[in-house]
């Protein structure tokens, strides 16, 4: 566990002044992460919103090597930095002992388009930290759905209207499929709680492989809320078991937050006007829909965690 | 009192993306696959909202790939599709737009240019996509590209686009520049829609035996059913012969690549689109195309030179403008870019001697994010005339 004290003399990587909206997720999510890491960190980034906000021309946000490619190979391309470097290593050519190879991608360029990269690059096992900053929509370029976006959630591409109450998919779950990828070090975490974030990125750190982190980030501009309430949206996905903090380590689940008491998913809905259309009359069958498949996967989290389910 | 304009025309005030999904939708395309991207998502946008109202189907997919993917799918079943992107999308569909080229499958892509290589300019425009809409997927192919240099224009180029697409089974690539794109202006939008279908069997047709790949008629273009209506069939991206399975022999590989261009060629007249306007006094023309040229005009217009709009890029108006060779001394061609399609005007020209001279070809070719200003135009058009 990580202590604020220690951390608050620490250097940041990623420093302010940049471009992003107010109460955006993405830079508390990056500099929680990059904060656990005591070795050299070297950041690849997809086409996102991260990528646009930090090196607006002719500044740049980060104190750390980023490179960007595009919007589909954030992994990839870190994946031949990391084989580079163990090459170089081998040969004596470069000194530093260890690096830290962090991969940032959005829900679009890690459970869209990047999906075939990030599954690759996990599989051939190369040392490096995948982190999702998981707006669960296409933000940048003006909120279209993704495959993260949650059912009922209104983006320009599934607007509610007369036919559809917004997204009729429910949202992928993208941290089991990285659970069955076999990685020693997956977990979930949201912004809203640092301490949680940032020890998970610690200990990924401290593992040599593959790491996954997807870390919810709240959007005030794509989901409709307060920008202030940015932390509160972080612990109400929580408090709602909407999205759990647990870890899979070497293939053991371990629950990291039980709220004292689960509250509706309405409760998360009420602030975000993507939701809005959902309180209405008439779509209380799509909230209840969405109520028992959230009960679904926390009962399989819990059972998984060993944890009682009532 | 009724404006006689009014009476067979809607006015409205649109941006060029809007236009195109309007046009799209009156042409009867009912399937979009696609994939958000700068400055494209618009089309994505209006097609998510208005295909549901007439019963089409929207889908976003997971990548740039799929998306063609979804379209090419959804029109061999007879389903009227359009995918829109920009360069880095455009970029990653090459290998399903020769797909469709092969197996004469009808869909339009649109492709709205943006800044490149990479990522590049994504909120600005350029013509650096020419030639790759032009070559872009690997093999000998021909290929169906339009441009359009105003709103309404793009939204005639988009009907056009299914109408040649539909008729002779090939996809077709709609440029627009992120200007067009992007820019609202007034559009008188016809009531009348002319539009054109792919040729199916007929309704006695044998089942069993009807040959999808095989050409009986002079414009080339095979009859093939649409998937699922009983016909027993392949569809494949490797060398086929009538019946559609592989074969790959030299007779039949000649026979089919030979087959795919003929028929793009043999259809010019419908394909063509080029609008010349010599000035009297002058023999000097200005050549562009897209919002290029819109500045063009413009400089053409305050020095007294002719003009030449390009509406469809390829195949490229060889015949046209060897003709216009003829007339002139002196073609500027003006493109966001550092020089694509000038080098076809070149290409075209060459060997034409007018007056005893060679014709002359000078290329403004300018590709920093901004729309070419008239007034570099008008620079180049008074060195011009001045020799």
């Amino acid at each position: 566990m990580v202590n604020l004290k220690e951390l608050a003399v620490r250097e940041d990587s990623l420093c302010g002044g940049h471009r992003a909206c107010t109460g955006c997720g993405a830079p508390i999510i990056v500099r929680q992460v990059l904060l656990a890491s005591k070795d050299p960190v070297v950041i690849t980034s997809a086409t996102g919103c991260l990528e646009v906000v930090t090196t607006i021309f002719p500044y740049t946000a980060w104190k750390v090597p980023f490179l960007h490619n595009a919007f589909e190979n954030s992994a990839a391309t870190c994946s031949g930095i990391e084989a580079a470097y163990q090459s170089l290593k081998r040969q004596g050519k470069i000194k530093a002992d260890h690096i830290n190879f962090v991969a940032f991608g959005g829900d679009g360029g890690t459970y869209d388009i990047g999906f075939q990269s990030l599954s690759g690059a996990m599989e051939r096992g190369h040392d490096m930290l995948y982190v999702c900053y998981n707006n669960e929509a296409y933000m940048n370029t003006g909120v279209q759905r993704s495959s993260a976006t949650p059912m009922g959630a209104a983006t320009t591409t599934a607007p509610p209207g007369k036919l559809r109450a917004g997204k009729t998919q429910f949202s992928k779950n993208l941290t089991e499929i990285m659970v069955a990828h076999g990685l020693p070090y997956i977990a979930q975490s949201a912004v809203g709680f640092w301490r949680d974030l940032t020890s998970k990125a610690e200990k990924a750190f401290n593992i040599r492989g593959p790491k996954f982190i997807n870390a919810l980030q709240p959007c005030q501009l794509g989901w409709g809320y307060d920008p202030a309430l940015t932390p509160e949206m972080g612990r109400l996905a929580a408090e709602t078991c909407i999205w759990p903090l647990y870890e899979v380590e070497n293939g053991v689940y371990k629950l990291n937050y039980r709220p004292k008491e689960k509250k509706p998913v309405t409760e998360f809905f009420k602030p975000q006007s993507r939701f809005r259309h959902l309180l209405r009359p008439g779509n209380e069958a799509v909230v209840a829909t969405i109520q028992k498949e959230v009960d679904r996967r926390w009962e399989a989290l819990l059972k998984n965690c060993e944890e009682k389910i009532a | 009192m009724i404006l006689p304009f009014l009476d067979n025309s809607e006015i409205k005030f649109l941006q060029g993306n809007e236009a195109c999904v309007k046009a799209a939708l009156a042409v009867g395309c009912r399937f979009f696959a696609g994939y958000p991207i700068t400055p494209s998502t618009e089309i994505a946008e209006g097609m998510a909202k208005e295909l549901p109202k007439v019963n089409g189907t929207f889908i976003q997919m997971e990548d740039e790939i799929a998306s063609l993917g979804a379209v090419i799918g959804a029109s061999i079943c007879g389903v009227k599709s359009l995918t829109a992107t920009s360069g880095p999308g455009f970029s990653l569909k090459q290998e399903h737009i020769g797909y469709a080229v092969i197996a004469e499958i009808p869909c339009v892509i649109v492709n709205v240019m943006r800044g490149g290589p990479s990522t590049g300019l994504p909120t600005l425009p350029a013509q650096g996509d020419v030639m790759q809409a032009r070559w872009g997927t690997h093999g000998d192919h021909p290929a169906i590209v339009l441009s359009p240099s105003s709103v309404r224009e793009y939204y005639d180029l988009t009907i056009k686009a299914f109408n040649l697409s539909e008729k002779f089974r090939t996809p077709v690539i709609l440029l627009p520049d992120e200007v067009i794109a992007h820019t609202r202006e007034k559009v008188e939008i016809p009531k009348e829609t002319r539009i054109i279908n792919r040729q199916l069997p007929a309704p006695d047709a044998n089942k069993a035996k009807h040959q999808p790949y095989a050409v009986n008629s002079a414009d080339g273009v095979p009859v093939i059913p649409n998937f699922g209506e009983g016909f027993r069939f392949n569809i494949t991206g490797l060398v086929h012969d009538a019946t559609g399975f592989p074969a790959a022999t030299p007779e039949i590989t000649e026979k089919l690549l030979l087959r795919i261009h003929k028929k793009i060629a043999a259809g010019d007249n419908e394909i063509k689109g080029i609008e010349i306007n010599l000035a009297r006094n002058s023999d000097i023309v200005v050549l562009s195309y897209g919002s290029s040229f819109r500045s063009g005009a413009q400089a053409a217009s305050e020095t007294g030179v002719g003009t030449v709009k390009l509406t469809t890029l390829f195949p490229f108006p060889d015949k046209e403008i060897k003709e216009l060779a003829k007339k002139v001394k002196t073609i500027i061609v003006v493109e966001m870019n550092l020089g694509q399609l000038v080098r076809e005007v070149e290409r075209a020209v060459a060997g034409q001697s007018p007056h005893g001279g060679l014709v002359k070809v000078y290329g403004i070719n300018i590709s920093n994010g901004l729309l070419i200003h008239p007034e570099i135009i008008v620079r180049k058009i008074k060195e011009c005339q001045k020799t």
